[in-house]
């Protein structure tokens, strides 16, 4: 996609972890002769995506598939180790300090645990001051202070609370501070990383509402990262599968949630558990997902799938683009196998 | 038919400096011999404890202030603690939320499993060991020979989980509590979880009571469920009929707070504020304040459970009383 539409646009990311430690534990004998060995995580391999103007774009995955790594090097808080990010056209990921600066400002990122993201010694109002005080130095005090009232309004949190700490709210309330904070800088975009994981039903629901009004009220774009698929089914514009850093599957809601296409989407989206269903009907994955310290070769999913061939193990497959628009990356698919 | 559980007007309080707190409140239920039952509810809502307390697991400050426990007809909650240790983790066994909280990790998982045989049956180690392998192939652990000699963190998530399940086997209980048994787990290995202990408690006969906060998991596993608010049950009844036609105002909010697949994008169903502190419980019906339907009645008069020849189910609201 090279529509003029596209607000962020992620190419070939690759974010690797270097876990080799100090000298000493780099030290391997081979053959009795000392090495120095190295150690990586490869989180994030070859991922791209665009995200359009407007739209909640989910990536969705299990434990250690690489979303949340993705979030964050998006956002430039990791530097990708090879790659681009760019920005409405313009390439963040190369940029210094200052020069990224205006963009910090665009995007921002609200966090899964409220209760960590906060900082305890500051009241609510000295949270919401900081950031606009940092990107808007012009304004006068007193225009700060009606804006963090009326931010605190658009959540949901009443503006006569400024004065308290974080540890007087209540988790959702929390999450909510979070999200006026976020709000503050007037953003474009924002990462929001597990924003309702750590929070009940009936408040589950209350934030999701939250974050779908802010969409509609400011023409918010949203990276929307969740393990929870059915909250994505709800709220999403598109959808991203990932599976040990790979972006597997990419398609708008519909088609993914109606139709999966990928053999890893098609597991996971039969795991959900359903309201009123009775026992269970989940396809059943052997053996368990691979280190990101050792990928499997070829496609990473050829481990576990049910449809691999000889070919997986060797080629990585390519995202390609199928009828109805949608994208998965998988040589059986491609070869119309299933 | 005796049952296998029989909880009577269960009271659990929390000794604190202020006054004694009551974080359960008088819960009635029964559990038939191999019937599954979900415990449901938010955070705070006395749902642990009430799973806790059952098998006199409640740790000081916290007491058991009135209320029996009856199990397989005995009245295990005045058992002294000798005697309690026959049933706990023997004929009751419990299922906690973190694998790597439960098991010992400076212990191999055979040793772990053998401990557990001994401590209540009088058997050679060797045969305790033959226990331990059958059971770890009953829950579909790979190479289970290999298994007993490995540590915990050996083990991924969902293979600790699967131990931690083969140990509860071990003594061939009549009933599992699992408190919130996959929530530290992905969606994937959760169903995989779930459908090994369906599985297990249709083949052995088991009973269970299943505490967990996700009604889609409920629904899944159980024939009926508990709904509880502010440490009492508000709700009770067939699970089918709870899911499909809930009665109690909480339990439809909890179910349309749910989102649902298909349903488009429109707004969620959302309860007004939040679940009450256990130290200002509001007088009345404890979910008034936050309740759409709520009249005069419901700020005086708590609302007891009961149910009519219409429902198989029972509810605590004076919506249907009045009605009545």
């Amino acid at each position: 996609m090279t529509d003029s539409k596209s607000l962020v646009r992620i190419s070939n990311v690759v974010k690797h972890f270097d876990i080799s430690g100090g000298f000493l534990d780099r030290i391997s004998f081979s053959g009795g002769m000392p090495a120095l060995t190295t150690t990586t995580v490869k989180a994030i391999n070859d991922v791209s995506l665009d995200i359009a103007q407007g739209e909640i774009l989910s990536v969705v995955g299990e434990s250690g598939c690489g979303k949340s790594t993705l979030g964050r090097t998006v956002l430039g808080l990791y530097p990708p180790t090879s790659g681009e990010i760019a920005f409405r056209g313009q390439r963040i990921d190369n940029l210094s300090p200052k020069e990224m600066l205006p963009y910090r400002r665009k995007m921002q990122m609200v966090f899964q645990d409220p209760y960590a993201s906060l900082n305890p010694r500051m009241t609510v109002r000295q949270i919401l001051e900081e950031p606009t005080h940092f990107h808007f130095p012009e304004l006068s005090g007193s225009q700060v202070q009606d804006k963090v009232a009326e931010v605190m309004r658009q959540v949901g949190v009443d503006p006569a609370w400024a004065g308290r700490f974080p540890h007087e709210f209540s988790g959702g309330q929390r999450q909510r501070i979070s999200i006026a904070r976020a709000l503050m800088v007037d953003p474009e975009f924002i990462v929001a990383d597990e924003p309702i994981s750590a929070l009940d039903v009936s408040i589950q629901a209350q934030i999701l509402n939250l974050i779908m009004d802010c969409q509609e009220r400011f023409g918010l774009t949203y990276m929307f990262i969740t393990h929870d698929l059915s909250v994505v089914e709800h709220i999403s514009t598109r959808v991203a599968v990932m599976y040990l850093g790979t972006l597997c599957e990419l398609a708008d809601k519909k088609s993914l949630y109606g139709d999966p296409q990928h053999p890893y989407s098609r597991a996971l989206l039969s795991a959900i558990p359903k309201l009123g269903a009775k026992g269970f009907a989940h396809i059943r994955l052997k053996g368990e997902v691979p280190t990101p310290i050792h990928l499997p070769t070829g496609c990473v999913f050829h481990t576990r799938c049910p449809f691999v061939e000889e070919r997986c193990r060797r080629e990585i497959p390519k995202l390609l683009t199928r009828p109805n628009g949608s994208q998965a990356a998988c040589h059986a698919l491609e070869e119309g196998q299933i | 038919m005796t049952h296998l559980l029989e909880v009577q007007d269960l009271v659990v309080k929390f000794g604190l400096r202020s006054g004694d707190l009551t974080a359960l409140n008088g819960i009635n239920f029964t559990l038939n011999p191999g019937e599954r039952m979900g415990l449901v509810g938010e955070s705070g809502a006395g749902k642990s404890v009430a799973g806790f307390s059952i098998i006199n697991l409640i740790s000081r400050p916290g007491f058991i202030a009135s209320g029996r426990v009856l199990f397989e007809g005995e009245e295990i909650s005045a058992y002294p603690l000798e005697q309690m240790r026959g049933i706990r983790g023997n004929r009751i066994s419990m299922i906690f939320q973190d694998p790597m909280m439960t098991l010992n990790p400076v212990l191999t998982i055979g040793t772990q499993m053998v401990e557990t045989i001994q401590a209540h049956n009088q058997v050679s180690a060797a045969h305790a060991r033959e226990i331990a392998l059958e059971k770890l192939q009953k829950v579909y652990i790979s190479s289970p020979g290999k298994r007993l000699g490995q540590y915990p963190h050996e083990l991924s998530g969902g293979m600790r989980q699967r131990v931690v399940i083969a140990i509860s086997l071990l003594t061939n209980p009549s009933l599992i509590i699992a408190d919130e048994p996959t929530t530290a787990l992905d969606v994937t290995i959760q169903a995989e979880v779930m459908a090994l202990l369906l599985e297990l408690c249709k083949h052995e006969h088991m009973g269970l009571i299943l505490i967990t906060h996700d009604l889609g998991v409920v629904s899944q596993v159980t024939e009926k469920i508990a709904v509880m608010y502010a440490g009492r049950i508000v709700e009770q009844g067939p699970t089918t009929d709870i899911v499909t036609n809930p009665r109690h105002p909480y339990t439809k909010g909890l179910i349309q707070a749910l989102p649902q697949g298909g349903s488009g994008r429109g707004r969620l169903h959302q309860i007004p504020g939040m679940m009450p502190n256990l130290t200002s419980i509001p007088p009345g019906c404890a979910f008034h304040p936050r309740c759409e339907q709520a009249m005069d009645i419901c700020r005086r008069e708590t609302p007891r459970l009961f149910g009519d020849a219409e429902h198989s189910g029972l509810v605590a609201c004076h919506l249907y009383s009045q009605s009545r």
